[in-house]
């Protein structure tokens, strides 16, 4: 961290290096991040329960006012990751790694979760839980490689050992998913030429739009609470491991001194 | 440089080496397929392509968790490292890459025809399957070496390597299948994914030892390569506190 | 009425994985403060935690 030419905001996330200072401020957000997500959560799915049904789909597509925020928590949170991924390898920032390491589960629950109500959704619509579709198909592959991170950054009693790798793991992953994408979409035209998907389906109405929007934009801020949570844990976590880490060495030296 | 490639060539084919493990692995896969989908000849014949190039990505991964975790124990990977002046480790990586593929995915390709006969492929599909291999599999090799270098440090390393690995490779896997059934049915086309599968491979060439060399490097110096170490101090991060000050 | 059953399906699975993943997060926040307290009370401190307070109250 050693530009000189620090700007406002270069020198802000140079200030939350400090972890105490980060905890001072997640402290202060946590509990109105918590509020907010959860009153605007509340107010797009009433909104989208007021809203009248889809005249194809029915009422069923009450589901899409969590499918879609979730499908799109579960793209930001490994863009959030593939940040954190750049602050740990390029700016060594100490945070970035916390980051990192937290978001992976919670990335991974909101994958699951858009799975699971596409899969909920497309059973009475399709008459199947699963057909191996391009985005579906995608959005698993982007689930292995949050399970497969989850992994790694668990895998080492040391809380933190191996975050360059993860970090690495993480920013090939990024460049990798383009190509996933791509590539599943190129396998998805050769096997299944009908698509369940309508090709350019009619804009949604206004009506069904805006609790989309706000129950996406609640969920997002529900994350940054969720996460700012972890992170603060996962700081607390080191601390312990290397306060205990001390006591041991401590309590080593003062036996042998006794010795 | 060639002494290297050859030293790690020998090291697989040797006795202990994960030459002949693979092998039999990729042996063991392609015989239990008839088992589970029966006796079908038919059946047996148009999956042959997707059975051979799952079971060569599988076997293809079991020497990697030794590709530097036996450099690491014996201390050569220090010396790598160290050499870096007078040969990247960018090309160090990569020569241990193609020397993995050399040493334990290509036997495996050579070995593929023989299976193909038990699953009754055609000549054709044979042909095209191992062609597909040999372009697509060097791209194992390259992503799996990303894979030996992160764990390279951990413990049980050897299962992670596989579950990181397997999802980034489904893109070759997609293309390789896709252009060796193209190359037997009619209507599907051979020479667009095959061309993607040759872009793939190369794109995974430039990508796979960058990222394992960059790897290696921070994982075994961790003290020397991060500045703000936390666990040196009791102060947890003191060094980015002092940084923060200065501002 | 059996889209009702999916419908009421894909809301309570969110809601039960999304309230246990946040039980989860706030479990292991108990746990670490526990242990951090108690270490704090068996005289381990950081050598910065005066300053610290002394940044807050600034």
């Amino acid at each position: 961290m050693n530009e000189s030419t620090a700007t406002a905001k270069q020198s802000f996330i140079t200030r939350l290096a400090n972890p105490s200072r980060f905890i001072g401020l997640a402290d202060r957000l946590i509990p109105w991040l918590t509020g907010i997500g959860l009153a605007l959560t509340a107010i797009g799915l009433i909104g989208g329960w007021m809203a009248p049904e889809d005249y194809q789909q029915g009422a069923t597509v009450r589901i899409m006012y969590l499918h879609v925020p979730f499908a799109w928590l579960a793209m930001m949170v490994y863009g959030v990751m593939t940040l954190a991924a750049l602050g740990t390898l390029v700016w060594r920032h100490p945070i970035a790694d916390i980051s990192l390491k937290a978001a992976a589960p919670i990335g991974a629950v909101f994958t699951v979760l858009a799975l699971f109500t596409g899969s909920v959704w497309g059973k009475p619509m399709w008459g199947t839980w699963w057909v191996w579709d391009a985005r579906l198909t995608s959005m698993f592959v982007l689930f292995l490689i949050y399970l497969g991170l989850i992994a790694l950054t668990r895998a080492t009693p040391e809380p933190g050992q191996a975050a360059r790798a993860a970090a690495i793991v993480t920013l090939v992953g990024a460049l990798n998913l383009p190509i996933i994408k791509f590539s599943v979409d190129w396998w998805n035209t050769l096997h299944q030429p009908a698509s369940v998907f309508r090709a350019g389906g009619p804009t949604i109405d206004w009506s069904m739009l805006w609790p989309l929007l706000v129950a996406a934009l609640g969920f997002t801020i529900l994350f940054a609470a969720l996460h700012l949570t972890a992170m603060r844990t996962e700081i607390w976590r080191r601390r312990v491991y290397t306060m205990r880490r001390l006591a041991a060495q401590r309590a080593d030296s003062a036996v042998r001194g006794a010795a | 440089m060639i002494g290297l490639f050859y030293r790690d060539v020998r090291l697989s084919i040797a006795a202990g080496g994960g030459a002949f493990v693979a092998l039999l692995f990729f042996l063991a896969i392609v015989t239990i397929i008839p088992f589970g989908v029966g006796p079908d000849l038919k059946l047996l014949g148009e999956i042959g392509p997707a059975v051979l190039w799952i079971g060569a990505l599988l076997s293809g991964l079991l020497g990697l968790d030794r590709l530097f975790a036996l450099d690491r124990e014996d201390g050569s990977l220090d010396l790598f490292i160290m050499a870096s002046g007078r040969q990247p480790l960018v090309l160090t990586v990569f020569i241990k890459c193609l020397a993995h593929f050399a040493g334990i995915v290509l036997p495996l390709v050579i070995a593929a025809p023989l299976l193909g006969l038990l699953l009754n492929m055609t000549a054709l599909s044979i042909g095209a399957t191992v062609l597909t291999l040999l372009v697509g599999a060097p791209a194992i090799s390259f992503v799996g070496a990303v894979g030996a270098a992160v764990t390279v440090a951990l413990p049980r390393g050897g299962l992670l390597v596989a579950i990181l690995v397997l999802p980034l490779l489904i893109p070759v896997l997609i293309f390789g299948v896709s252009a060796a059934n193209g190359a037997v049915r009619d209507p599907d086309p051979f020479m667009a994914p095959f061309l993607i599968l040759a872009a793939l491979t190369l794109f995974f060439a430039v990508i796979g030892p960058v990222a394992a060399a960059y790897a290696l490097l921070v994982e075994t110096h961790p003290i020397a390569e991060n500045a703000a170490d936390p666990y040196e101090e009791d102060g947890w991060f003191e060094h980015s506190e002092t940084v923060g000050q200065e501002k | 009425m059996s889209h009702f059953f999916y419908i009421a399906a894909a809301y309570i699975v969110s809601a039960i994985t999304l309230g246990g993943l946040a039980a989860w997060l706030v479990g292991d926040m108990r746990a670490r403060r526990r242990e951090l307290a108690h270490l704090h009370e068996t005289g381990h401190r950081r050598r910065s935690d005066r300053q610290e307070t002394l940044r807050e109250i600034e």
